[in-house]
């Protein structure tokens, strides 16, 4: 059978290298079925993140041959295996072992932006009407599987560590999604501004070319949010119609 | 005497999926301390892989439609061993809970006036199911999820539960460890929710992922919880087959629900031979009837291939078992012939089922909009499970011990109708968080018996001491893990016998041994060679358990089906498998007969039939 080399990183936070495994490459294989073999084989206790294999939850983020990518949607037959595929941890979150980083920093991200918040309910039933055309964008959003792929490519954070500044794109496009939900009547606009840091992100559009799931982030998504927040912000006659108006206003 | 980190809370949920969340959501809405024990990071459950949808009879397509007609549907479909009781409170709820997804920020596609839209499903007699393209479980996933990290629940992730603690007959707590960096911790609780989800991982084959161990079943077995039905576990008909690193990913019902057909090698459809007496009447004889109502025909009766999925996988294993199969052993699944009807089919199929044409793209090299799938049964979830109250979801046996979702049992009887699972971890997610957090308002807190402790943690140390012994019989986790799967997919899966199921149950005395001898090499940080070993344990039980029950029902019904008893027996249409620990440690079976339905109940069913 055919044979490819795994150079995997080994290690945790106070150090480690590359291993290079050897392994069966079959029809078809993703890069996580390799990860698994080896696990199963010879490395009992290589630590990598995984639960559907089919691109649906978004556990098995790494960078294959230094592109962040989804272990279980990177087939082997699109890579180069007549040298090692090197298989490395995300770069933008502490490492905790081997491929396994620590993710926690989004969770505690998404908790600080202010939930959703529908209007009255159309219907005594207690439910809404919303055509399906306006909510298209918003689908298009809650495709997200959370990886965290767009903010590990995303230099703001994995080269300028503006962690505490910037949200992400991940965050950035949760934000849009709230942002133009037909029924949300929260305002996000201010934090979106401050505390969310959406000026940091200069529109290099390296989180839309990693998205597994295709979301137009960079245009669809964050480019509205600020050109709302300069609408909101930065508009002159907007600006010349609060400095004049009555006060009492 | 280890100093364990503690955590103390009114309720804790263990399993973090839609039935865990729902259940966190509600007991938190006390202003009880809530805590959420998960095995991965938030959001990443097997929730997230239902596609198809949420079945409640919103009656948004069709006005027909009522919670009647869901119960009886679901009887139907169960063979009438559910729980009926658990059958009524799902069907009644289900439409509110729905409703309630939206306000928490949930966007489901949308009917023409702008309600949630709702599509045809296997066994559901009007379109039922309201989803988000073939994403629905992702999307009832993170709504929880975005919904729940504002209520001020504790969340727990990477953490897995070794064994729950009781006080007397009733629970106090858990052990669990965190995969960061191995340590235990002592969770101590007044009530507590088991949510964990499947046993798919018993079998080779499987839709499941590697958290599917079968967790809740064997930890409150073990506390002396009851187990029902446990040989009720569903086959899905159609899973990925080809190539072989995908075998058994799913392909959501959603497919023929969009008008997908079912075909063998020679181009027949198969499924118009096989249509069972008892569906007669509501399924269609011809394909252009069947074509009809999944274009919403409300005179047009469904397509066989919409008939329930114990059915329509036992079909598919036919086909290819007398040679009529497709290349890589499975059949035809086709939805790129929709192009003959509609004009833009391509564009259709991606916008109905965006991630199956994205998913046989990027992994089969399949282009669903113009050639046909390959694909076979794949191991999907379990009916059996934990036994309990229908309206509290307490065990039966353990007081303070809830249950609720897929480990719990009652609602699918012998066989599930897809989109049933989603309304099921909602309507009684939300019931166990309610009614576990009134159990904790009611009871003091138990207590904690640290020799208890000591001795959970010092056997889900013992690998590590076995992988520190050199040249002791000892072998890796994996390698016994591979062959208890290989075995129960062998003898105890889609098509079972008698002697089979003995060789199974030897089998499984051998790989009890094996378990035992299983060794780890490493350190406790993040270690999945460990984390696979201590799992272990948690597999054989419910394999066990599955086989113990199988032989025990000498009939077939649903999704459990003897060669050796081929037919329905109306003496096991009555009864329900039960399992518990005997005296001697040992499972106990006994069969129980079902309390007998109410007459508003049986009328419904017999007005439905």
């Amino acid at each position: 059978m055919k044979q490819a080399t795994f150079s995997i990183w080994r290690g945790d936070a106070a150090g480690g290298k590359f291993q290079d495994y050897e392994t069966d490459v079959e029809e078809g294989m993703v890069v996580l079925d390799a990860v698994h073999q080896i696990q199963a084989t010879q490395a009992n206790d290589l630590a990598c993140r995984w639960n559907c294999k089919a691109g649906k939850c978004g556990s098995c983020s790494a960078e294959i041959n230094g592109i962040p990518r989804l272990m279980c949607m990177t087939r082997l037959n699109a890579l180069p295996l007549e040298k090692p595929v090197t298989i490395e941890p995300m770069k933008a979150f502490p490492l905790v072992r081997d491929l396994v980083t620590d993710v926690s920093w989004n969770f505690a991200v998404k908790k600080r932006i202010k939930k959703f918040k529908p209007r009255p309910p159309d219907a005594p039933d207690g439910s809404w009407r919303m055509a399906q055309d306006d909510i298209d964008r918003v689908q298009e959003f809650r495709k997200c599987i959370e990886c965290f792929l767009c903010q590990d490519v995303c230099h703001v954070l994995r080269d300028h560590h503006k962690h505490e500044e910037f949200i992400g794109p991940r965050f950035l496009v949760y934000v849009a999604a709230l942002e133009m939900h037909p029924l949300d009547t929260e305002d996000r606009l201010a934090e979106l501004k401050e505390a969310h840091g959406v000026g940091f992100c200069n529109i290099t559009k390296c989180c839309t070319t990693v998205c597994p799931e295709n979301i137009t982030i960079t245009d669809n998504a964050i480019i509205p949010l600020k050109e709302r927040v300069v609408d909101e912000f930065y508009d002159p006659l907007k600006s010349l119609w609060k400095f004049l108006r009555p006060k009492k206003y | 005497m280890a100093d364990y980190q503690t955590h103390e809370h009114d309720v804790l949920i263990i399993g973090a999926g839609g039935a865990g969340l729902r259940a966190a959501i509600e007991a938190s809405r006390t202003g009880l301390k809530v805590g959420l024990v998960c095995k991965s990071l938030l959001g990443k459950a097997h929730t997230v892989m239902a596609e198809g949808g949420i079945a409640a009879a919103l009656a948004n397509v069709d006005d027909r439609d009522n919670w009647r007609v869901h119960f009886a549907d679901t009887m139907r479909g169960g063979q009438y061993v559910n729980n009926w009781r658990m059958a009524e409170i799902h069907a009644k709820e289900a439409p509110d809970r729905v409703r309630e997804l939206e306000s928490w920020g949930a966007v489901f596609d949308r009917t023409p006036d702008g309600r949630i839209l709702q599509r045809n499903f296997g066994g559901h007699r009007y379109p039922r199911l309201a989803h988000v393209g073939d994403r629905t479980g992702l999307e009832l996933i993170r709504t929880l999820q975005d919904h729940g990290i504002h209520q001020g629940i504790d969340v727990h992730m990477e953490h897995t539960v070794v064994t729950l603690l009781k006080s007397g007959d009733r629970v106090s707590g858990v052990l669990a460890y965190e995969r960061e960096r191995g340590r235990f911790k002592v969770f101590k609780a007044r009530s507590i929710v088991l949510a964990t989800g499947g046993i798919g991982r018993a079998y080779k084959i499987t839709s499941n992922s590697w958290e599917y161990t079968g967790d809740g079943h064997a930890l409150a077995y073990d506390a002396g919880a009851e187990l029902i039905d446990m040989e009720f576990v569903q086959f899905h008909p159609t899973g990925m087959i080809w190539p072989p690193s995908v075998m058994g990913i799913l392909v959501t019902e959603g497919v023929r629900g969009e008008g997908g057909i079912l075909t063998n090698k020679d181009g027949t459809r198969f499924m118009f031979g096989q249509i069972p007496d008892n569906y007669k009447a509501q399924t269609a004889d011809n394909p252009e009837e069947g074509w009809r109502y999944c274009q919403g025909d409300k005179d047009a009766r469904r397509p066989p291939e919409l008939l329930t999925r114990d059915h329509v996988a036992r079909c598919i294993v036919k086909e290819i078992k007398e040679g009529r199969g497709s290349p890589h052993g499975g059949v035809y699944l086709d939805i790129a012939w929709i192009k003959e009807k509609l004009p833009n089919a391509a564009e259709h199929i991606k916008r109905k089922l965006p991630s199956m044409y994205h998913q046989f793209k990027q992994l089969a090299d399949i282009d669903i909009t113009t050639e046909a799938m390959e694909i076979g049964p794949t191991t999907h979830y379990v009916m059996g499970g934990i036994r309990v109250d229908a309206d509290t979801q307490m065990t039966t046996t353990v007081p303070g011990l809830f249950a609720c979702g897929e480990c719990a049992s009652g609602i699918n009887g012998a066989n599930r109708l897809g989109g049933n699972s989603l309304s099921d971890i909602i309507v009684f997610g939300k019931r166990a968080g309610e009614y576990a957090a009134k159990f904790a308002q009611e009871h003091d807190a138990g207590s904690v018996d640290q020799a208890e402790v000591e001795e959970a943690a010092r056997r889900a140390l013992e690998p590590f001491e076995r992988g520190a012994k050199e040249g002791s019989s000892a072998e890796g986790p994996y390698k016994v893990q591979y062959d208890l799967q290989e075995m129960m997919q062998d003898l105890v899966g889609i098509v079972r016998r008698e002697d089979e199921m003995q060789r199974a149950l030897e089998g499984l005395g051998k790989l009890w041994e094996r378990a035992k001898r299983v060794a780890v090499h490493g350190h406790r940080e993040y270690n999945p060679g460990w984390h696979t070993a201590i799992d272990l344990k948690n597999l054989l039980t419910v394999s066990e358990a599955v086989t113990r029950s199988a032989l025990q029902r000498k009939e077939s019904r649903g999704a459990h089906f003897r060669d050796d008893f081929e037919a329905k027996d109306p003496a096991f249409g009555s009864v329900n498998t039960v399992l518990r620990r005997g005296a001697d440690g040992g499972m106990d079976v006994r069969l129980e007969t079902i309390p007998e339905m109410p007459e508003h109940l049986k009328e419904v069913i017999k007005e439905m039939q």
